[in-house]
Order: structure tokens, then C-alpha cells, then sequence
């Protein structure tokens, strides 16, 4: 028996959401009573940190504290139309929506301020503490939350904003079959390193090295987060997750978590991350988001590396002892592409 | 059927409450008690979501019937935090971003509280074996460990 060490590569271009009805988002932003902000988005946070992401960057542009900000992703039944979390259009489509929420609703609280300084509104700026103030004069200020009762005791003025994000759906050209499908791609690369049991077949994953562009990496933490969490499930469904049974038939397949297997703790892969970040011209403050883009890349790569180790190339997922062990005995056993 | 009176200590407090009879403790909890943080996940063992202490030992609770929790000792996630003030365990698995979508913390935190209650210092393999029967989705563990590891004031070797 011979462990059999392998490496392999994989690129991946992965598009932003979709084509399907210009996969359209909307936003909707008010101010509460107590000059908070409340953004409803009909979307759900998965885990993944939307909420703690639209959250940023309706602070941004609305140019309050992030504390003062709310995300409400309660009920698709009463929120805004959305087509969903998924595609990895979720930072892209609906932080862009929200952008375009807190413009307007920017602009009626500026309003407000500005008919309470008896200024122009067009001289207002705000300082993301919680105050607007006259540009160049700090002293002439107001609170956001002042404004905001001002707005609405006093002037009978809404604070408030729509905002919607949509691509218009690209027809295929029937002479050429060219479309546009999608306004960003993400992109990444990475290299892994497997060992291969030739008497087994079992393939560990050693080590993952990546490179993935995701655009602004609007929250790092969670960009990393999701990356890492990513890449596992890329290996897993690389590597280990089936319900194919081995032997002898479909109905000895895996019902549950005891057979339905997945790497552990203890059968995680080294793996550094490298984000390189390209700002996306129509991405909201430049991001795109990582998405699906984290997993996918990670199985062909393994595929690659298994035919590195031991010159078996696998043509359907996962890659299994029984398929390993079957390409071996094709092979008349183990040719490391290496030792060629 | 007749209900079966039950009294063991939850989270530190004493509660009384009834049983149905066959009712496994993780319905009693969420049910009974209206204690969520023991969430369902498979329901044979197999997941760890639904894990809890009983005298200190981790616990599926969908494999333990609840009337044998009489006079026992009974914590739950929900008994982590004391008040406003979190576990040093919970503030650590935010900092590392060690929860996604959530569903396997309660019991990730219940794992590991209990690893740390009787070695307060474990070693990366030792913290890796305490949540090993833990199922995680989204995380990949690896900030899972890093969490735990911090509290234990070692650094992750990876």
C-alpha cells in the first residue's frame, strides 16, 4: 500500500445573480420616530451576513452610525419584492437597491435639517455620528434624530426611500446567440493538495491554497468567513458527500448523518486564503460577493489533484474509494502523473 | 395517559413541570419549558444540535427520556449567558465568526462549555474530539476550533 501525494488546479469565473426577469431587488428605508432607520428587504439572511452587510451600507449612504440602522428581512408576504438569497447576487443586487433607498431617504432628512437650520439643503453634510452639519461650518448642525422628529411632529414630512435594483433581461440575439446575461463576474483560483490510498482509495485533502477576487471585500470578516466555511463544502461534496450506496444496491444507500458523511473536525484541510479586491464598477461600494463562488472550484480541483496522485481521472462526483479503487484496477495500478 | 410530574434543576433553577410519558427531554425542554436553545436537528443522535448537560456530562437530549431527568442537573445553552453579560465561550465564537446560520451553535457552545468545565487548557485535538459529534454546515469548524482554542488561551495550530 502507497499514499500518494497529488496537487491540482482549478479557475472558476462565476456570475452575479441572473438573467431571469432582470433578477430585480427592492429596498424600502424610513426613519422610526426616534431618527433610527429601518431597512426592509425581502431576502433572507442564510448566515451568510446579508443583513449585517446591507446594515453597512445603508449606514453609508444614509451617513448615520451603523447602530442606528435596522435591517428587517421579516416577511416576504409584506416587504418589498425580491427574487431571493441566492446566486450570489445578494450583496450585489439588493446593497445595490439599498443604495439607492438611502439616496432619497438622505435626501428628504436633509430636507428636514436644512428647514431647521433655515440653510440649503444642497450645504448639508453629514458626519456619520449621528449629526448634519453645514459643510465647512460644524457648529451650524443638527442631530439625525432631531431632523428626523422635526420631519415628522413638525413638518409632516416622510423620511423615506425606494429603491430597486434591476438589470433589464437580455434577449438572445437569434442571428448570433449573443446575450448579456449578467453585469459581473467574481472570479477565483486555487491550488490542493490530496493524498491517495492505492490500496484503499480513500483521497484525503491536505491543504486548499486560494485566491478569489470577490470585488470590494465590503466586510472582511465575513468575506473570509464564508470562504473558508465554502471551501469545505467544496471538499465534502468533492470527497465524501453521496447517497449512492457502494454495495449492492440503491436501497442500502445513506438515510441519515451516520452514513450520509461529511468531514468532521477532525478532517479539515490547511487552507490559506488570499482576497484580492477589485472594486466592481456596478457593485455597491465596489462588491460583488464571494457566494457560490466559495465551494465550486474546489471539486474540480480535487478531480485534478486525484489524477496527479495516482493518474485515475474521475468523471462523476464524488470522487469515491469504489470509483478511485475501479480506475486503479483499470489502470493496472497507480501511475503518478509525477514520476512521468 | 397519566402525565408524570418532573422536578430537576434547569439552568440552575428548580422547575416542576409534567412529562408525557415517552416524551424525550428535547421536546420537554422546547415544548414544556419553552427553553429553544436545544434545537431539533435529526432526531437520532446523529447531529449534536439538540446537546445539553445532565450533572455535567454532554447529552443528546433526543435520546434521553425526560422523566429520567428527575432530580438531575439540566443546562442548556440558554443558561450560558448570566443576564446581558455573555459567556466568555459566546463572546469568543463572535469574534472568531464562529456561528453562520446558527442552528449548530447552541450545542457547539453546550460541547465545548463542558470540555472547559473539567480542562479549562485543551489542546487543539482535545477540543476537536469534544465537538466532534457537533455537526456544523457552514463553518468548515475551522473558526469553531480557533474560538474555543481562544478561550482556553491557546493558540490554534492549524
Amino acid at each position: 500500500m502507497t499514499r500518494h501525494t497529488g496537487r491540482g488546479f482549478a479557475a472558476i469565473n462565476y456570475p452575479i445573480g441572473m438573467n431571469l426577469g432582470g433578477d430585480p431587488s427592492q429596498a424600502l428605508v424610513h426613519s422610526n420616530p426616534d431618527g433610527k432607520f429601518t431597512v426592509a428587504l425581502s431576502a433572507i439572511d442564510l448566515g451568510q451576513g446579508m443583513k449585517s452587510v446591507t446594515r453597512q451600507i445603508a449606514a453609508e449612504t444614509l451617513g448615520v452610525p451603523i447602530a442606528d440602522v435596522y435591517v428587517d428581512t421579516a416577511d416576504s408576504d409584506t416587504g418589498p419584492h425580491d427574487m431571493g438569497s441566492f446566486a450570489s447576487r445578494g450583496t450585489h443586487r439588493m446593497g445595490n437597491a439599498v443604495i439607492e433607498a438611502s439616496l432619497e431617504a438622505r435626501s428628504v432628512m436633509l430636507e428636514a435639517a436644512a428647514e431647521e437650520l433655515e440653510v440649503d439643503a444642497g450645504d448639508l453634510v453629514t458626519d456619520g455620528q449621528g449629526n448634519i452639519h453645514v459643510r465647512g461650518a460644524p457648529s451650524r448642525s443638527i442631530t439625525t434624530m432631531a431632523a428626523a422628529q422635526a420631519a415628522q411632529f413638525k413638518q409632516g414630512r416622510t423620511i423615506a426611500g425606494r429603491g430597486i435594483f434591476l438589470v433589464p433581461l437580455s434577449d438572445v440575439d437569434p442571428e448570433t446567440g449573443e446575450m448579456s446575461p449578467v453585469t459581473t463576474f467574481a472570479h477565483a483560483a486555487l491550488v490542493v493538495e490530496v493524498t491517495v490510498d492505492d490500496e484503499t482509495g480513500e483521497v484525503e485533502v491536505v491543504d486548499i491554497q486560494s485566491a478569489y477576487e470577490v470585488g470590494r471585500a465590503l466586510n472582511p470578516g465575513l468575506v473570509e468567513q464564508q470562504l473558508r466555511g465554502g471551501a469545505w463544502m467544496g471538499m465534502s461534496h468533492a470527497a465524501w458527500e453521496t447517497t449512492e450506496p457502494y454495495y449492492p444496491a440503491r436501497d442500502h444507500g445513506p438515510v441519515d448523518f451516520n452514513h450520509y458523511v461529511m468531514p468532521g473536525p477532525g478532517d479539515l484541510a490547511t487552507h490559506h486564503i488570499s482576497v484580492l479586491e477589485r472594486p466592481a464598477e456596478d457593485g455597491p461600494y465596489g462588491g460583488k460577493g464571494p457566494g457560490e463562488m466559495c465551494a465550486n472550484p474546489v471539486l474540480p480541483a480535487v478531480v485534478n489533484a486525484v489524477y496527479d496522485a495516482v493518474g485515475v481521472r474521475i468523471d462523476a462526483l464524488p470522487v469515491t474509494p469504489e470509483k478511485v479503487l475501479r480506475g486503479l484496477q483499470a489502470n493496472g495500478g497507480a501511475r503518478p502523473r509525477q514520476a512521468l | 395517559m397519566a402525565k408524570i410530574p418532573v422536578t430537576f434543576t434547569h439552568n440552575g433553577t428548580d422547575r416542576a413541570a409534567f412529562a408525557d410519558p415517552g416524551q424525550n427531554l428535547l421536546e420537554f425542554l422546547r415544548r414544556g419549558l419553552g427553553d429553544l436553545s436545544p434545537k431539533y436537528g435529526c432526531g437520532q443522535g446523529a447531529c449534536g444540535a439538540c446537546t445539553v448537560t445532565i450533572d455535567g456530562q454532554t447529552q443528546l437530549a433526543c435520546l434521553v427520556l425526560a422523566e429520567t431527568v428527575q432530580g438531575r442537573d439540566v443546562r442548556t445553552a440558554a443558561g450560558l449567558a448570566d443576564g446581558a453579560t455573555l459567556d466568555p465561550l459566546q463572546e469568543a465564537f463572535m469574534d472568531h465568526f464562529a456561528a453562520q446560520c446558527g442552528y449548530c451553535t447552541p450545542g457547539m457552545l453546550v460541547s465545548a462549555r463542558a470540555l472547559l468545565d473539567t480542562n479549562p487548557t485543551p489542546t487543539r485535538e482535545e477540543v476537536i474530539e469534544a465537538i466532534s459529534g457537533n455537526l456544523c454546515r457552514c463553518t468548515g469548524y475551522e473558526p469553531i476550533i480557533e474560538a474555543i482554542l481562544s478561550v482556553a488561551g491557546r493558540r490554534a495550530t492549524a
